[in-house]
């Protein structure tokens, strides 16, 4: 006989307030199986939790339903309690009159009616529940970065300071990302790679450290503590043990047409190149598109300058498979391509350049060697228009529906610094909103106005063209006075857009993490967890998971590296025991179930079954508990209702669909 | 819900069954709860690890049983907690529910929506829309085993 105990919770007024929590109690009373109920105020609360474990005791309890706050809030919960009492945590349903009732129905009848057939279906379930014993998992102490940016480098270097080994697998020929391509940094103002460099060579001495660039993570399998994942370490045509970093072969490579990802296009590189001075590793790769050797079979000229013999044409493409306890994805981000936005000119001219571009102009190891100068014809510009949120906070389909947040302080920043560099110059900016929340943010912003005299306009830019004169013409509005503004500019700069870097969608989909509708990773609790993806063992580290700051990324990389070390900490995990099992009584072998599996999980044995008094042997199904993840996919799939789910069995749900249709 | 399907069905209180994976739509729906987005108390959510997990009895009796609507969420093509659960959901439910639309149960009655965590708005649009077109249709009498009715 089934002893079952129903709890209902006040939530405050959250559920008192729409839901007649008397009424529900004296309804589930009469429920077949109910033989004790009672109310309260906050059942999470530790004097709600000793009601729990009080009635256990004194009742016998068989089993427990709580009517409460969502099981994604609060089912650990009440499963901790109901354990502590002695009842097996898998007894314990919840039936959601929360999230599901109070907060969405306004009339009280209607919603305490819900509540006690919601109640009602979760009391059906419990009544055949069974207890389960969650399995153990080991946990690999090893992590894996993907993604080499300040976050994934902090990320790195901190859990590898807590005692770990991590791996890194960056993209890009050199760890570093977006951030050494910057200049200077807000709101300090302190040079980018002097501060970015340390940690670089700092992760690249680190014993506990691996660093794999030019590589890219190829498949991920397993789960929490225990993921097993391909590395495509790409050819790079030079020996990475020999190569002593000299820099030859890049003078001398005589193809040197290839446009400048790292200068953002702004000029050539060589075919075997490293994207900056500063990389990590220095050692270069070759470009075999552009690579004289790779195309025609001649050239050779790196391999005959090299003094260490490190060139080697003949290298492949090496897939390393290792294992991880925990994935950090730290993939950074690119800005939007400004093809749809015509009225800015920017694939017409050459002098209108995004905001990175300009970092990379003004930077002494840039394209023009730190001069800011226009690209068409290498003059000075002398007036200099800076466009905010091209791209940012526009609902059309062509831009991004939200606030790139990093734009408004590196604009004032640039701002300030050629004013700094160029007396002479003027500088207007015209912008939305100026959005300054941050640390001596404000402070900054209005240096750029009072101290240095920049002009901010509140209005946005309809058309950018060519003058006559050559120049451009940049027309907008002035919202606050009220007029049409025409200015002649020798430079504009758009402060563009940013987005999760392309790839992200195809790493969210090898590590099952979720994105949303702008490609950002989700989190598992907006709030409460927001470095964790929802998928368990994956981590999120960096602009990735939104658009944020140097301090911003960098306090979030030691978030999500404490979470991981917490996880590494662990010696064993406890496993979901809600996983399929097959009846080999009902098994027919026909390997439908095996079929679905997204996991492998399910595997055949020939298995000695009694029938009708007869012993047979017959090939079964049976289920790898630590592999199942517990979907139910093959539950649907076979056809001889072999298969089955713990915790979601057949009969429960069907005993939660008679309840809620009764 | 439109005043007019209201007036017409003045007694018709339908019973519509939801069925939520636990990742995205069950979320979505919490998210939906959290934000205050009304839908109707019709709707009743059964919580499922994944939509994958739904199998098409538990469609099937909820409409022998009396609902009036069945609908299925889960997490977006692509984005199934499981990789490819949702998958397995759509092409089982394309089968199951044109059988339905044969058997009598109209096309309207069954509906597979894919929610996301992040779509409170989502959730709660798709109730509203569900539940009216629930109340034009009226009451299911298909399938329907009248002694599951008595009691
Ligand atoms: C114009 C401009 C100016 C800025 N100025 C400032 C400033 O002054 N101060 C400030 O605080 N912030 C500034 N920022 C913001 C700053 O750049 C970011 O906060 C920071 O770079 C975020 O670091 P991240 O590691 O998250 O991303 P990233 O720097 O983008 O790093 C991501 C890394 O992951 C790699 N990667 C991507 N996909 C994969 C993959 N599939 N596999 C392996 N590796 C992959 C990339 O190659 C890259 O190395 C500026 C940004 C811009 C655009
Ligand atoms: S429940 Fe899902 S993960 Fe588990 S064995 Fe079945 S199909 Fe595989
Ligand atoms: S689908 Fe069912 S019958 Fe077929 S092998 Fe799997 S458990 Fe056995
Ligand atoms: S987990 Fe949502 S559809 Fe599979």
């Amino acid at each position: 006989m089934q002893r079952i105990g129903v709890f209902v919770c006040h939530c405050g007024t959250n559920i008192a307030g729409t839901v007649d929590v008397k009424r529900v109690v004296e309804a589930v009373k009469k429920e077949p199986g109910v033989v004790y109920a009672e109310d309260y105020q906050y059942m999470c609360s530790e004097a709600g939790q000793q009601k729990i474990a009080d009635a256990v005791k004194n009742e016998h309890l068989t089993g427990i339903v709580i009517c409460s706050c969502s099981p994604r809030m609060h089912e650990g919960t009440f499963r901790k309690a109901a354990e502590k009492a002695g009842l097996n945590p898998y007894l314990v349903e919840i039936a959601n009159i929360r999230e599901q009732c109070s907060w969405i129905h306004k009339d009280m009848e209607e919603g305490t009616e819900k509540a006690v057939i919601l109640a009602r279906a979760a009391i059906a379930k419990v009544m055949l529940n069974a207890p389960l014993q969650p399995g153990e998992s080991r946990v690999v102490k090893r992590a894996l970065v993907i993604g080499g940016g300040i976050a994934g480098i902090q990320t790195a270097l901190d859990i590898a300071d807590a005692g770990y080994e991590v791996d890194i697998v960056e993209k890009t020929p050199s760890i570093g990302g977006r951030m050494s391509q910057l200049d200077k940094t807000f709101p300090t103002l302190d040079c980018s790679s002097c501060i970015l460099t340390p940690k670089m060579g700092e992760v690249n001495a680190h014993e506990k450290i691996n660093i794999y660039t030019y590589s890219e993570v190829e498949k991920v399998s397993g789960f929490v503590g225990d993921f097993s994942v391909d590395i495509r370490k790409k050819a790079r045509y030079v020996d990475m043990d020999k190569c002593t970093g000299c820099g030859l072969c890049q003078e001398k490579c005589p193809s040197r047409k290839t446009p400048n990802e790292f200068n953002r296009g702004l000029n050539t590189r060589p075919a075997i190149y490293t994207p900056f001075a500063q990389a990590v590793p220095n050692v270069p790769v070759i470009d075999t598109e552009a690579c004289i050797k790779f195309k025609t079979g001649k050239c050779g000229v790196c391999s005959k300058v090299c003094a260490a013999g490190a060139i080697d044409y003949t290298q492949k493409d090496e897939i390393i498979t290792r294992e991880y306890g925990a994935i950090v994805v730290a993939t950074g981000f690119d800005t939007i391509n400004l093809d749809k936005f015509d009225e800015y000119y920017y694939n017409q001219s050459k002098d209108v350049i995004t905001a990175l571009e300009l970092e990379r102009l003004m930077n002494a190891a840039g394209p023009t060697g730190g001069n800011v100068v226009r690209l068409s014809n290498g003059e000075h510009p002398k007036n200099i228009v800076f466009i905010q949120c091209v791209g940012s906070r526009d609902v059309t389909c062509r831009g991004k529906s939200y606030c790139s947040k990093i734009c408004c302080m590196y604009t004032a920043k640039q701002a300030m610094l050629l004013k700094d560099h160029y007396p002479d110059v003027d500088v207007h900016v015209f912008y939305i909103d100026v959005r300054t929340p941050g640390k001596n943010f404000d402070e900054f912003y209005r240096r750029a106005v009072e101290e240095y005299d920049v002009d901010y306009i509140k209005g946005q830019v309809g058309k950018v063209s060519e003058a006559e004169n050559g120049r451009l013409l940049v027309q907008g509005v002035d919202l606050i006075d009220n007029r049409q503004i025409k200015m002649e500019a020798d430079l504009v700069v758009l402060a563009t857009a940013i987005e999760p870097n392309k790839d992200v969608r195809k790493i969210a989909t090898m590590l099952t993490a979720s994105i949303d509708n702008n490609n950002f990773l989700t989190e598992a609790h907006p709030k409460l967890r927001p470095v964790e993806s929802p998928t368990a063992g994956i981590f999120l580290s960096g602009v990735c998971q939104g658009p944020k700051d140097i301090p911003e990324t960098v306090a979030q990389a030691g978030a999500a590296a404490i979470k991981v070390v917490g996880l590494l900490a662990k010696d064993k995990l406890v496993t979901n025991p809600c996983t399929a099992q097959s009846n080999p009584l009902f098994c027919n072998g026909c390997s439908a179930c095996e079929k679905v599996c997204p996991y492998g999980a399910i595997s055949y044995e020939e298995q000695q079954v009694m029938d009708g008094g007869v012993r047979e042997n017959r090939r079964v199904a049976v289920v790898n508990s630590a592999l199942c993840q517990g979907c139910g996919a093959c539950t649907v799939a076979c056809p001889s209702g072999a298969m089955d789910l713990k915790g979601f069995s057949n009969r429960q749900i069907l005993a939660e669909v008679d309840a809620i249709c009764r | 819900m439109s005043i007019e399907a209201k007036n017409e069905n003045k007694e018709f209180k339908p019973l519509i069954v939801a069925f939520c994976c636990n990742w995205c739509s069950y979320a979505g729906a919490d998210l939906a709860g959290s934000s205050r987005l009304a839908y109707p108390a019709d709707v009743k959510i059964i919580r499922v690890p994944c939509s994958c997990r739904v199998n098409p009895l538990f469609i099937l009796r909820a409409f022998q049983k009396g609902a009036d609507g069945v609908i299925l969420c889960g997490c977006h093509p692509g984005d199934c907690h499981y990789s490819t659960g949702n998958y397995y959901a759509r092409r089982r439910m394309t089968l199951l529910f044109s059988m339905l639309d044969y058997l009598g149960v109209e096309n309207g009655r069954t509906r597979v929506e894919w929610v996301s965590a992040a779509e409170g708005v989502k959730f709660s649009q798709t109730m509203n829309e569900f539940v009216e077109k629930i109340y034009s249709l009226g009451e299911n009498v298909r399938l329907e085993d009248l002694r599951c009715k008595k009691n």
